[in-house]
């Protein structure tokens, strides 16, 4: 038994020492040896946003949400008496500057975990870093497939439903919804439109893809394009911005798709946002409300509008208290769930946290959270959310969801109804 | 691939480029300087429209509101930034203008977040060559008629032309040469504010210029620096032909065509399609 | 040439033994200092001495970064001093290209033409995605420790950094002392009279396009080195601009004003960054703090000290017979 123990501490801290030589030792320490980033009352954790520069306009918001969480949490009494200090660093999106303020968060700042690192350009050009350095990277934004490889990245966890599981989902919904219909794709040209387009294509056949480079904004000849080919349902894999590009260039030529987006572009209330300026000028058809009446999007964590969730009436009292100048899309949202999220981790870890100790938080399978999907967590996989519901714009803004939860795998497994019976936040009984 | 719709959709796109073409021309004949912060002038004046609009509900109150601010800000720059640096050689005011470009950038980032807003077009942006376009191209055509009359046949043109190509000479001859070089920012910043009115729609965000400024200063290369006309000429060409490669040949090739149409341009004529071979001086 | 050597070499010797007092993450900020120092070095050639205004330096770090990335992950087997020599050829081939394109064009023109190339060349991965990979660009680690060598990592990239920077500064210093450098500065002062005198005024500007794309490909090599990273996000018009800004905030046409400009652009980084957590403002205000103080900076010092920080430097000690070069 001793021996076991002794060889299981020798295995951990050399996996957690890997190339440098200055990583403090993780995981099987016990109380003695507090783990990077935590003292009795605080623990240290950092993050990678786009801020600023080409990038921030879709993003900038959601470390706002997330700030405005753990002020809560923190004025709450913290978790096991630790206040959460939330370091934000400003990448622009470049992945030169990824590279080094994370470098910077954990070899200097010493945190003690990055959470909800942005970007699949960015993010994987820290993922070997923080595993050879044994520094949990938790819930990465970015829907990419690759955060789920805990034999070669087992410090990594992804957050949100990856592109595929969802391109799946909505391939699915399409196909019983509108048998007859030809589908056309607007995707992003990178792993967004790739990996969607690799879950569409289980259950629908694609009968034009026109990708589009998130630097150009002209996206007439791809919507042309579209409406040439005769699609008649326009399935948007990209954000939102250009999911309201690709609405209004549908006006402009008078091509009327029915638009299904995928969850990082379908924030209606985004959305309503960005369009809301053109019925004024050019007539009452193309006000918000008629372009995105009936538009189809996918979502996993509750919708800001869905005033009954109880998850929501939290966001919106948080959100009320900490940041009311902000406005409250989804992205907030985001945030604050990925935020509540790591808390809950933290809180199932204990009061005598390490690194490994979260890790193995992470891998139980404990996580519930605010999403209407269950996250993959397990030892075999580290994919976030794994299904998705199917909702409707209404007249008013508000959503209608026509398809329940259901999750899926990113192969060909079959899409089945998600488990109900999700926890509440007194449930979980986060704080207080 | 429809090629009126191209076509038509690269005219109205050309005659952004043009615009922002057009002021970096009227101050390159002023200062001899091509001025880098002139996207962020523009977009700055973009977003005082944009909060006029918002706190009005109309529209042209901000479209004035913004071209006013663009010539106000205009003259400042050229009399705080631009004339300290008279004698310093080129290098100096490239950087001068691109500091004032970041400050400028990051204050309308300050004021009006990151986030993308809904920006409304002048008229109905529908239909393949939409009254919103047809705007755009109109304006562009008519300011830079109106600039060329000015250069070429009123008094105070001819003053600044003097004032720019020979500063001695006009100063001895009586025209007061600074107050042509404020004149000349005015002017083009005011340009400089209709483009960014122009380039604004649908969404408005503090880098939603630096596109549009790459293509406009290929046109004006293009066209030839120092020639209003020539640099029209090229953003219209310019706004035509990439509209044409991302229709036929690929979105994302869209920039490297750009500068391969700059490489076979200036291969051909170091000094744009329009511009004079300026003599040397010894 | 002596001179130089040993002034590198004392200059290595201070390096590593400062790399030795500082974090681990510090070493990385020193390694950065040294591979834009090489950046800027290299544009000093071009803009600074022979008066050529680049807006696309990024373009040749762009070539050199690729290089190493892609010889890391395709040609694993090769040493890393020869994916290096690699990007640095790879880099000059592109400069002589862009020198022999832009030795006719003047001033603004081939300002605008340099611009179009840092904006369109990174656009080259969007083609071959599965190549280059796309927006995502290429990553990877580059092992060159050898085993036995019981220092951090982030060290030993500092010490190869430095070593590959003060190299390549020794040739540039001796270049630019040389003949070719004559060459270059009387390009610069007068391109009518340095005809006149018998300069070949085009091949001229081709050789300081020629050592600064070296210079900006080594560049980037070490910055893939160090970082791990090759991506298109990484090459925007804003790198080539900064560069440029560090340069002229440095000292135009010294490399000792290439030292300064690299320290600066990395210590105005950390420090507008520090001063936007310090201040905990709201956030719009705090995200965009580094930007506005890094915009007035430029604004400041250009306006203020005409010779950039090496110009206070040097008017703050005694002028040596033997100036910088």
């Amino acid at each position: 038994m001793r021996s076991k123990a002794l060889v299981l501490a020798a295995v951990l801290t050399l996996s957690a020492c890997g190339g440098a030589g200055e990583t403090p030792a993780t995981g099987g320490g016990g109380s003695g040896d507090p783990a990077p980033g935590v003292t009795d009352d605080t623990v240290l954790i950092g993050t990678h946003q786009p801020l600023t520069g080409p990038a921030a306009p879709g993003y900038s918001t959601i470390s706002a949400g997330a700030k405005a969480m753990y002020s809560h949490i923190n004025d709450n009494g913290g978790i096991h008496g630790r206040k959460i200090e939330y370091r934000v660093e400003d990448d622009g999106y470049n992945p030169t500057r990824t590279v080094e303020v994370v470098k910077k968060l954990v070899l200097q700042d010493e945190v003690f975990a990055i959470v909800g690192g942005l970007g699949t350009p960015t993010h994987s050009k820290v993922v070997d870093f923080l595993n050879t350095e044994g520094v949990p990277d938790l819930l990465v934004a970015s829907g990419a497939l690759m955060w789920d490889d805990p034999a070669k990245s087992r410090m990594t966890f992804g957050f949100q439903v990856d592109y595929t599981r969802e391109g799946k989902i909505l391939g699915d919904y399409i196909a019983k919804t509108f048998p007859d219909a030809k589908v056309g794709v607007f995707h992003q040209n990178d792993d967004v439109g790739r990996d969607g387009m690799a879950g569409l294509e289980k259950h629908v056949t694609i009968t034009s893809a026109q990708g589009y480079d998130p630097a150009n904004t002209d996206v007439l000849p791809q919507i042309t394009a579209l409406k040439q080919a005769g699609a008649d349902v326009v399935v948007c894999e990209c954000v939102p911005a250009f999911t309201a590009l690709a609405i209004l260039t549908s006006a402009r030529i008078g091509y009327k798709p029915k638009f299904v987006v995928s969850s990082i572009g379908a924030d209606p209330r985004t959305l309503t946002g960005l369009l809301s300026e053109f019925g004024k000028r050019a007539g009452a058809e193309v006000s918000a409300p008629q372009l995105l009446t009936g538009l189809i999007g996918a979502g996993y964590l509750p919708d800001v509008n869905l005033t009954s969730d109880p998850w929501t009436a939290l966001f919106r009292e948080v959100h009320q208290k900490y940041i009311p100048d902000v406005p409250l899309t989804n992205t907030v949202v985001y945030g604050m769930a990925q935020a509540y999220t790591f808390a809950q981790a933290l809180k199932e870890a204990g009061r005598d946290l390490t690194r490994e100790g979260i890790i193995k938080v992470m891998e139980s399978g404990v996580l519930t959270g605010p999403g209407l999907t269950p996250f993959a967590f397990s030892p075999e996989s580290h994919s976030g959310y794994t299904g998705a519901y199917v909702f409707t714009i209404n007249a008013d803004g508000n959503t209608t969801v026509v398809q329940e939860p259901v999750v899926t795998d990113r192969g060909d497994g079959p899409i089945e109804p998600a488990p109900t019976g999700r926890k509440t936040p007194s449930d979980i009984g986060l704080v207080g | 691939m429809d090629l009126t719709t191209l076509l038509l959709s690269g005219l109205a796109l050309g005659a952004i480029y043009a615009a922002l073409g057009l002021s970096l021309v009227i101050i390159f004949r002023a200062t001899q300087m091509v001025n880098f912060a002139q996207p962020a002038l523009a977009l700055v004046c973009a977003y005082l429209a944009f909060a006029v609009n918002r706190a009005t509900g109309g529209y042209w109150l901000g479209f004035i509101v913004a071209i006013v601010a663009g010539g106000v800000l205009g003259a400042l720059t050229e009399r705080l930034l631009i004339r300290p640096l008279k004698d310093r050689g080129p290098l100096s005011p490239v950087i001068v203008t691109l500091g004032l470009l970041l400050v400028l950038q990051a204050v309308a980032g300050m004021i009006w977040t990151a986030e993308p807003q809904s920006f409304p077009y002048a008229f109905d942006f529908r239909g393949a060559f939409s009254p919103a376009s047809l705007f755009a191209v109109v304006v562009v055509l008519v300011t830079a008629g109106a600039i060329l009359l000015l250069f070429k046949f009123t008094t105070i043109g001819l003053r600044m032309r003097a004032a720019a190509f020979r500063p001695e000479v006009a100063a001895l001859v009586g025209v007061r040469v600074g107050r042509m070089l404020t004149i000349g920012w005015t002017l083009a910043a005011a340009v400089g504010a209709l483009a960014g009115l122009l380039a604004a729609p649908p969404f408005i965000h503090p880098t939603v210029m630096d596109t549009v400024f790459v293509y406009a200063l290929t046109a004006a290369v293009i066209g030839g620096l120092d020639n209003a006309i020539g640099t029209v000429i090229g953003g219209f060409l310019l706004g035509i032909v990439l509209s044409l490669v991302s229709g036929y040949l690929g979105a994302e090739l869209v920039t490297l065509a750009a500068l391969a149409i700059l490489v076979v341009v200036l291969s051909v004529r170091p000094d744009g399609l329009f511009g004079q071979r300026v003599a040397r001086r010894v | 040439m002596l001179r130089h050597l040993l002034l590198a070499l004392a200059a290595l010797a201070a390096i590593v033994a400062l790399t030795f007092l500082v974090d681990p993450f510090t070493n990385i900020r020193i390694a950065t200092v040294g591979y834009l120092l090489l950046a800027v070095a290299g544009l000093t050639v071009l803009t600074g001495l022979t008066g050529q205004i680049s807006l696309g330096h990024g373009a040749f770090l762009f070539i050199g970064a690729y290089t190493v990335a892609l010889l890391v992950v395709y040609v694993p087997s090769l040493p890393f001093w020869v994916d290096l020599l690699a990007a640095a050829a790879a880099a000059g081939l592109a400069g002589v290209l862009t020198g022999a394109a832009a030795a006719r064009l003047h001033g603004p023109y081939l300002a605008g033409a340099t611009l179009a190339l840092a904006v369109g060349l990174p656009a080259i991965t969007q083609r071959f995605p599965d190549f280059l990979g796309g927006s995502n660009g290429l990553g990877f680690t580059v092992n060159s420790k050898p085993a036995g060598i019981d220092i951090p990592s982030t060290q030993w990239q500092a010490w190869i950094v430095w070593l590959t920077v003060l190299a390549a500064l020794v040739l540039l210093a001796n270049l630019t002392r040389g003949r070719v450098g004559r060459r270059l500065r009387a390009v610069r002062d007068d391109e009518v009279a340095a005809g006149l005198a018998g300069i070949h005024v085009g091949r001229t500007k081709i050789t300081a396009f020629l050592v600064s794309a070296v210079c900006g490909g080594l560049a980037g090599g070490l910055q893939a080195f160090l970082l791990g990273t090759a991506a298109p996000g990484s090459f925007t018009p804003a790198l080539s601009l900064g560069l440029l800004a560090a340069m002229v905030l440095g000292g135009v046409g010294s490399l000792w004003g290439a030292l300064w400009g690299a320290v600066a652009l990395v210590a105005l980084q950390a420090g507008t960054e520090e001063l936007a957590h310090a201040l905990e403002l709201g956030t719009d205000v705090a995200n965009n703090l580094p930007l506005a103080a890094y915009g007035v900076v430029l604004i400041a010092v250009v306006m203020a000290f005409p010779q950039g920080i090496h110009g206070l430097v040097r008017r703050m000690r005694p002028v040596k017979p033997e100036g910088a070069a």
